[in-house]
């Protein structure tokens, strides 16, 4: 399985997420002006400051050429996972549902928080825990200025009544006023996430927890089981 | 400064802070009077913050060679060599003036300033690190500045993707006018791909690399930084430089790839005196000229005269020295990475510094004159009489050890500095072994290498005022203990000297006795001085700032799996005091809060605490410790506190055997500072046996319950940890009270 990570000028953690996804395929890096992801499985748009991100987060990245790309990955069934400032450019790309706003309380955040991951039987992107009562969560940290996930509330019941809800933050730990805890979405078709924890900084015991493996390693599974 | 309104018949030598004696020897190295070019560069070079004129006889004392120095003084920034082909390089640097005037853009382009030196030589920087210094949190002042600053690091490290890793804040009222922001940064470069900032080859091109010029800046960390902060100093706010994080990740990779591909001879940032300073120190450093065309320069406004174009400190940018037939290629890459680049001048035979406007020659200096020509001073220092700082009493001296204690865990010296490290990205780069607060210092895995360095940064101003010579061999037995506590062993040393006014026989003083400290402290544990930073003339209107030496060390550990954390973790473990800890209340936190602080501390066994920290670092390295702490700010108690807060278990100890075996008071054993002191946890056997020859080990207690439970003597105390904790992690909540 070969992931490509894009990197965009600005991106922060595009190395860290080409480090984790080696533990589990081949990896390389996707330039910004790329158009071209064939013989790629799977896309990683990675946190960091995309732009410089003066304007909001992921509004310019949206724009660029190697976005293009990834629609029409996404649209062809190809498991795309936002990271952070990936999930914001997924947002401002239109390919999920939502906004990420300042955080409430105006500061940035980095700390390590507690997920429950939330699946649905048929879902890819479905952790180990569907079809099991007791739901294990997943200690991740986050690291952001802008995570706070925000949609009107008729929007958050229909991404709620769709299962698009992928992860959320444990009961005291949203670091940021994220709406109904969300901490990540998925798309309706399931093949597009975006999360604001960073799953690639939980890839090894020695530096935190290996939980994040599971995040990659279900973002691997959608393509497996994907259409 | 008193210059403002009244100098219709001042010289304009003087105005940019020249003396007539150094005016006068400008013109005789001239051989004439110098443009109006020539004397806005010579002011700016010739100030202190680029000439170190008070400083520079002073630091030859201090150590700089060992066997792992790849790269000392002088350089960009220093660098060790860790194995396997790396290299570690790493700077500490201040921006306080900047930072005092506008707290965030200060901060923040201090940030950028370290960043740019570090990879000037071709290193990646892995980390940073920040020492700040503030006023008593209880001015409005003060707390503007802290949020500003946290802020302004927080908005440059996180951009640009380097973990910020560690650090220290303390609040005394001397920095209330004159806050201290002083950044570190830690870089990983393969040896062979490291460069020196000397220009070379007679004919080669000099690019300028990155953001445009502009007038921001003009005069910003050379005024700035070599004068006393004083009134209409808001006047000055367009002084202070703009970051652009963006601008400087692009800069960074780009410089990255041109180094690898090997396209360059020689690499130099813009700092303070912007061109000036870097296409000087580059001739200056390869024994060569260098003609600019100011024409040639891109600038990002119209109408800048010449002098600003050479003076500016518009932030990002570097300067290059490259073969011609590789500029092409030179300026594709930037291109890629969508950063500025233009040939702006050649390197020449002429050992002058020539600026140029087309044909038309603007300025003409010899580098000699330019660059190593300032007059170097000798101080005049007197020790002062008396304790020259103020006392304000906040605890009464009849307060109980219970009171004590939670009034020290909760003063902002003491108390946990959460509020600000959770504002920095600590782990981008996937290298952070220990995170803030989980050890004493900061662990980062160079996989790479096959090994670990481990970092910190510390310096107490208010012990180096009671006793600057003893207080600086403290700093840097304290930032050595830390290391020590993760199993780390010191391989280098960057400093940074923040002081008063050097002319000023009080700080002229402290200066010189925290370098003799300094020198003193570096030489006893075999560690070289491999670069830093003076930053003087440190002074508010009550006179000046605590004497601060901020020494930052980075220490190796051969495997990042076995470091310490710093805290508790197993009911039924001993705890153990390892070290010749000796502690007063001399400088102390408690003396400061009972107002009765005075001159002088206690003596400093610097062999025995040496051999301590060696047995604490192989202790570590064999497993034989679960923990380990070492002992400073607040004593003992909050050391002990501290351990078990942040494990989230109590204990309970008997001072006892401390208290008979160096002959103290309760209060002393329980708030008393000083160096030497390991608060170590483990199983009681193994603790039991690390005492030698020489060392020190007293076990006194055991980890378990949810209590914090200490007898000293007939002084004890038995306070919930819920309470304890509380008081320690009160620091956000003051300065943003909950609704």
């Amino acid at each position: 399985m070969l992931w490509g990570v894009v990197q965009f000028p600005g991106s922060c953690d595009e190395r860290d997420a080409l480090r984790a996804c080696s533990l589990l395929g081949e990896a390389r890096l996707v330039w910004h002006e790329d158009r071209d992801l064939s013989g790629i499985d799977a896309v990683v748009i990675p946190g960091g400051f995309s732009y410089g991100d003066y304007l909001r987060g992921g509004a310019i990245a949206r724009f660029s050429p190697v976005m293009e790309a990834v629609a029409r990955f996404a649209a062809a069934g190809g498991p795309v996972l936002g990271i952070c400032n990936g999930f914001q450019v997924l947002c401002e790309a239109g390919l999920l549902p939502g906004a990420l706003l300042r955080n409430e309380e105006l500061r940035f955040v980095c700390r390590q928080a507690d997920l429950i991951p939330e699946g649905e039987a048929n879902g890819h992107f479905a952790t180990e825990n569907v079809g099991q009562t007791t739901t294990r969560t997943l200690s991740i940290p986050v690291k952001h200025g802008e995570g706070r996930f925000y949609a009107p509330q008729e929007a958050l019941d229909e991404i709620e009544s769709r299962g698009q809800v992928a992860y959320r933050y444990a009961p005291g730990q949203n670091p940021n006023g994220s709406a109904r805890d969300i901490a990540g979405v998925r798309n309706e078709i399931g093949n597009v996430l975006g999360l604001m924890p960073h799953p690639e900084h939980a890839v090894d015991p020695l530096t935190g927890s290996t939980d994040g493996l599971r995040i990659f390693e279900a973002v691997a599974g959608a393509r497996e089981g994907g259409p | 400064m008193s210059e403002s309104g009244t100098q219709a018949e001042q010289p304009a030598y003087e105005a940019l802070g020249l003396t007539e004696s150094e005016y006068e020897l400008i013109c005789e190295k001239l051989g004439r009077e110098p443009n109006d070019v020539e004397l806005a560069m010579f002011s700016l070079l010739w100030s202190e913050h680029c000439a170190y004129k008070h400083s520079r006889k002073l630091l030859r004392r201090l150590p700089t060679e060992g066997e792992r120095v790849v790269m000392g003084p002088g350089e960009n920034a220093g660098a060790v060599d860790v194995g396997g082909g790396w290299a570690v390089a790493f700077k500490v640097e201040s921006h306080n003036h900047p930072s005092a005037v506008e707290p965030f853009q200060g901060a923040a382009t201090g940030v950028g300033g370290i960043l740019r030196d570090v990879f000037a030589l071709g290193a990646r920087p892995i980390a940073l690190l920040d020492s700040l210094r503030f006023g008593e949190m209880d001015s409005e002042r003060s707390r503007y500045l802290l949020d500003g600053a946290v802020r302004g690091i927080g908005h440059y490290g996180n951009s640009i993707g380097v973990p910020t890793v560690g650090g220290e804040i303390y609040f005394e009222a001397p920095y209330e006018h004159n806050c201290l922001v002083n950044a570190m940064c830690v870089g990983l470069a393969k040896r062979e791909e490291m460069v020196r900032a000397a220009a070379a080859g007679i004919g080669n091109a000099v690019v300028l690399i990155g953001a445009s010029t502009g007038r921001d800046g003009i005069g910003g960390a050379s005024v700035l930084a070599s004068a006393e902060l004083g009134d209409g100093d808001d006047a000055k706010r367009p002084t202070v430089q703009i970051g652009d994080p963006f601008e400087e990740s692009k800069l960074l990779e780009c410089c990255l790839e041109l180094l690898e591909r090997k396209l360059l001879i020689s690499l130099q940032d813009l700092g303070a005196a912007g061109l000036t300073s870097s296409a000087g120190e580059m001739a200056s450093a390869g024994g060569v000229g260098i003609d600019l065309d100011v024409e040639r320069v891109p600038l990002r406004e119209p109408g800048m005269e010449p002098f600003e174009i050479m003076v500016s400190e518009s932030q990002e940018r570097m300067l290059a020295i490259v073969e011609p037939e590789r500029v092409g290629e030179v300026l594709a890459l930037c291109e890629k990475w969508q950063t500025g680049a233009a040939e702006v001048g050649a390197v020449t035979d002429s050992g002058r510094i020539r600026v140029l406007r087309g044909a038309e020659v603007l300025g003409d200096m010899p580098v000699e004159a330019l660059v190593d020509g300032c007059p170097l001073y000798d101080l005049e220092p007197a020790e002062p009489e008396s304790w020259i700082y103020g006392n304000r009493r906040e605890l009464p001296a009849e307060a109980g050890v219970e009171e004590s204690l939670l009034a020290l865990l909760a003063s902002p010296n003491v108390a946990s500095k959460r509020w600000a490290f959770e504002q920095y990205d600590s782990i981008v780069g996937s290298r952070t072994v220990r995170r803030p607060e989980s050890a004493d210092a900061a662990v980062l895995a160079l996989p790479e290498a096959d090994t670990a360095i481990a970092v910190s940064i510390d310096g107490n101003g208010r012990r180096v005022a009671c006793d600057p010579h003893r207080g600086t061999i403290e700093a840097v037995l304290e930032c050595a203990q830390n290391l020590a506590c993760v199993g780390a062993e010191p391989l280098g040393l960057t400093n940074c000297l923040n002081f008063g006014n050097p002319e000023r026989r009080a700080p002229a003083w402290q200066l010189d006795r925290a370098v003799a400290g300094l020198a003193e402290a570096c030489e006893a544990l075999g560690v070289p001085v491999v670069g830093g930073n003076v930053s003087l003339y440190n002074e508010g209107p009550d006179g000046p700032i605590y004497p601060t030496p901020v020494v930052g060390l980075v220490g190796e550990l051969p495997d990042p799996t076995r470091t310490a954390s710093g805290f508790f973790a197993r009911a039924g473990d001993a705890i153990a005091l390892l070290g010749p800890f000796t502690p007063s209340l001399a400088g102390s936190e408690l003396a400061k809060q009972r107002g009765e602080l005075k001159a002088g501390l206690r003596e400093v066994d610097v062999e025995a605490v040496r051999v301590a920290i060696e047995a604490v670092r192989e202790a570590v390295r064999n497993g034989a410790v679960v923990s380990a702490h070492d002992v400073s700010d607040g004593g003992l108690a909050c050391a002990l506190a501290e351990s078990a807060i942040v494990g989230g278990v109590g204990c309970r100890v008997d001072l006892a055997p401390l208290t008979e075996a160096r002959g103290l008071s309760p209060e002393e054993a329980l708030f008393g500072e000083g160096p030497g002191g390991f608060v170590l946890s483990g199983d009681p056997a193994a603790l039991e046996s690390l005492a030698d020859d020489g060392v020190s080990v007293l076990l006194f207690g055991r980890v378990g319950g949810e209590r914090l439970e200490i007898a000293a003597d007939d002084e004890s105390l038995s306070i919930p940890l819920a309470d304890a904790a509380r008081a320690w992690r009160s620091l956000g909540e003051r300065f943003e009270p909950r609704v």
